[in-house]
């Protein structure tokens, strides 16, 4: 408890000065328990849930976290839904839980989570509280013996862009901002209180190997690899599709621009025409001609996102086949001898 | 009055009349968040309590077993004769997590601490209302005889004719399982800090020291078993046979074929995501670095 009131002083003092970045998300095994009950539970349907816990320096602390309802229809249950999270806050804080609001996780399916609803949340949690974060859980790697846990959080840079709802070229480079700067991926550490942990030892002494271990020295990863795939060409295939918008933008720009050259082409003969006739030149500019109406740049938004989703499935692939050589090699030098 | 028995062959004799449909509990099978929730409540409880109380949640399997799959902390207030449960709350709580989760029903309720008292009985009576047969899971977060005890009771009532004298407590063997996705990170969950969690490669590193430390004790132990230092065990030396025999009997040849086409396998695609990754910095320089005059 004491500790408690010293890190409730610290937040205290430190409203008035500006935040310390964060740096590390430190959560308890509690939390991280009830999100891989929950996540796997409603596998393959997505759900979400609400973080607690409090914000401590550079350190945010998960200490629990709560499910939220899947919902079927959004307008009936609006209310209903967030009845249902005051209801829990208030009976949490009943009986000593901070009812601190500090993010939101939910689970995702081979890690295919950069959409713009993911932003969207963001932005609306970002305004009512100072930082938050949400946690990104992965059950299907669960079968390769992995804790997919990730904490992302969105980049400074990239919240004041999307509020500025600007995202055109121009701006972005001078910003120097590419895709790898919208999300930010937070260290986590995982603590647990010290009663906790007595009681996991006793449980289950420390045996030599887990059952994680077993999980991954299994050589069986295709299915996973297969999924990881799919979903590439997949999202290869939206972003050809985002370029091929951008190049049509483009070829529609430079089409504009040669008009207005030849308009302007004519009006300057015509003028100089005028002139020699003795009347007034007309202006060089006609703001009701169509074909000097600005044609919008298309949002790099969505190409971004994709880019990022790409990036994460390639990463992934290196991770497993990384993994597969080194389990190949080692049931060759089994079978040697 | 209460009394505590541990004797788990008569539990049918006990088994609650009340209803011809309800099956004997046999076993409780615990979740570890269930003692997680349980040890996090006991240490945020008010001062002033000494014990924790709260409901539990989950299911009845056919075959009599009691699956206990969460629980939530319910406060109350407890004298030497009087206990007060907050029930407002308890109805709440178990409205919300219905919420999410409508499956996993009220089977029972725990306590913190060694054994059960007076009080316990009171409490038990009021679950009793709730769901047939609850099922009482002690949590002995104290300690007492160097050992974290867990302990579940179902109760039965005893009566002489029309008068009902006790209650009794019998003990109900437990079972505490972890689910597949638990065990990956139970690693993480044992120790009370983990700097970091591990990603693939290290993972990866950390299983093959162990298989490495596993193979070298079995040889060290096969050593000495040779030389006469450890007298031979037979069902250690079949487990060693059988492991040993385990290993697909495969000529040479075909087993290299098969090494390398997997090893080609995951270089391909190894290619194939750098090609991936390389052609994405391609794009994005094209796209913002593309000015038009």
């Amino acid at each position: 408890m004491a500790t408690m009131a010293r890190s409730f002083l610290q937040a205290i003092s430190k409203d008035e000065a500006v935040a310390p970045p964060l740096r590390v998300v430190q959560i308890e095994g509690l939390a991280v328990l009830k999100i891989i009950k929950h996540c796997k539970e409603f596998a393959p349907t997505l759900v979400t849930g609400q973080l607690l816990g409090l914000d401590v320096g550079s350190v945010l602390e998960v200490t629990n976290c709560f499910p939220f309802p899947v919902r079927d229809d959004d307008e009936e249950i609006e209310a209903d839904g967030a009845n249902y999270q005051l209801e829990m806050m208030r009976c949490l804080r009943e009986v000593n839980v901070d009812n601190n609001t500090v993010g939101w996780y939910q689970s995702t399916v081979l890690g295919s989570y950069q959409t713009v609803e993911l932003i969207e949340t963001f932005m609306n949690y970002q305004e009512n509280i100072k930082r938050c974060v949400c946690i990104i859980y992965d059950p299907s790697k669960a079968d390769l013996g992995v804790l997919a846990l990730k904490a992302l959080k969105l980049s400074d840079s990239f919240m004041d862009l999307y509020r500025a709802g600007n995202f055109t070229g121009d701006k972005l480079r001078e910003k120097n901002f590419s895709w790898m700067d919208i999300f930010e991926e937070i260290p986590i550490k995982v603590s647990n209180s010290a009663l906790v942990s007595a009681f996991m030892t006793e449980l289950e002494t420390d045996a030599p190997v887990s059952q994680g271990d077993y999980d991954r020295l299994q050589s069986s990863t295709t299915p996973f690899l297969e999924n990881n795939m799919e979903f590439l060409i997949k999202c290869m295939d939206d972003l050809s599709m985002e370029q091929q918008k951008f190049q049509y933008y483009y070829r529609n720009l430079s089409r504009q621009q040669a008009q207005q050259q030849a308009w302007l082409q004519k009006r300057r003969t015509e003028n100089m025409a005028r002139r020699s006739a003795g009347e007034e030149p007309l202006p060089e500019e006609d703001p009701s001609n169509p074909i000097f109406k600005p044609i919008p740049e298309p949002s790099r938004l969505e190409s971004f996102l994709i880019t990022n989703q790409v990036s994460n499935f390639c990463g992934q692939i290196n991770g497993v086949a990384g993994q597969n050589f080194s389990r190949l090699y080692l049931t060759k030098a089994l079978h040697e001898n | 009055m209460a009394a505590t028995a541990a004797n788990e062959h008569t539990v049918l004799q006990f088994a609650a009349p009340s209803s011809a449909t309800t099956t004997p509990i046999l076993t409780a099978r615990i979740h570890p968040l269930v003692i997680f929730n349980v040890c996090d409540c006991f240490v945020r409880r008010p001062d002033s309590a000494e014990r924790v109380i709260g409901t539990l949640l989950g299911s009845i399997l056919p075959d009599g077993t009691v699956d206990i799959r969460n629980s939530y902390a319910v406060p109350h207030n407890e004298s030497s004769d009087q206990v007060a449960v907050d029930i407002d709350y308890h109805h709440n709580m178990l409205a919300s997590h219905l919420k999410v989760n409508p499956k996993e029903i009220i089977v029972g309720w725990y306590s913190t601490g060694l054994g059960v008292n007076g009080g316990s009985a009171l409490i038990h009576d009021f679950y009793a209302r709730e769901v047939t047969n609850p099922i009482h899971l002690t949590v002995d977060t104290g300690f007492t005889n160097g050992v974290g005890a867990i302990k579940a009771f179902v109760s039965s009532n005893l009566s002489l004719g029309d008068r009902q004298l006790a209650a009794q407590f019998q003990e109900v063997p437990v079972d505490l399982r972890m689910v597949e996705a638990e065990r990956v990170g139970y690693d993480v969950l044992k120790a009370t800090a983990v700097d970091k969690l591990p990603n693939d490669m290290e993972g990866m590193e950390l299983t093959m020291e162990r298989l490495l430390t596993l193979i070298n004790d079995v040889y060290k132990y096969v050593d000495s078993v040779v030389e006469g230092r450890t007298p031979p065990d037979t069902n250690i030396g079949r487990f060693i046979a059988d492991a040993v025999a385990s290993l697909p009997k495969l000529p040479p040849q075909v087993f290299d074929n098969l090494v390398n086409d997997s090893l080609q396998d995951q270089l391909l695609l190894l290619y194939l995501s750098s090609i991936t990754r390389t052609q994405l910095s391609l794009a994005e320089k094209l796209n913002t670095a593309a000015q038009m005059l």
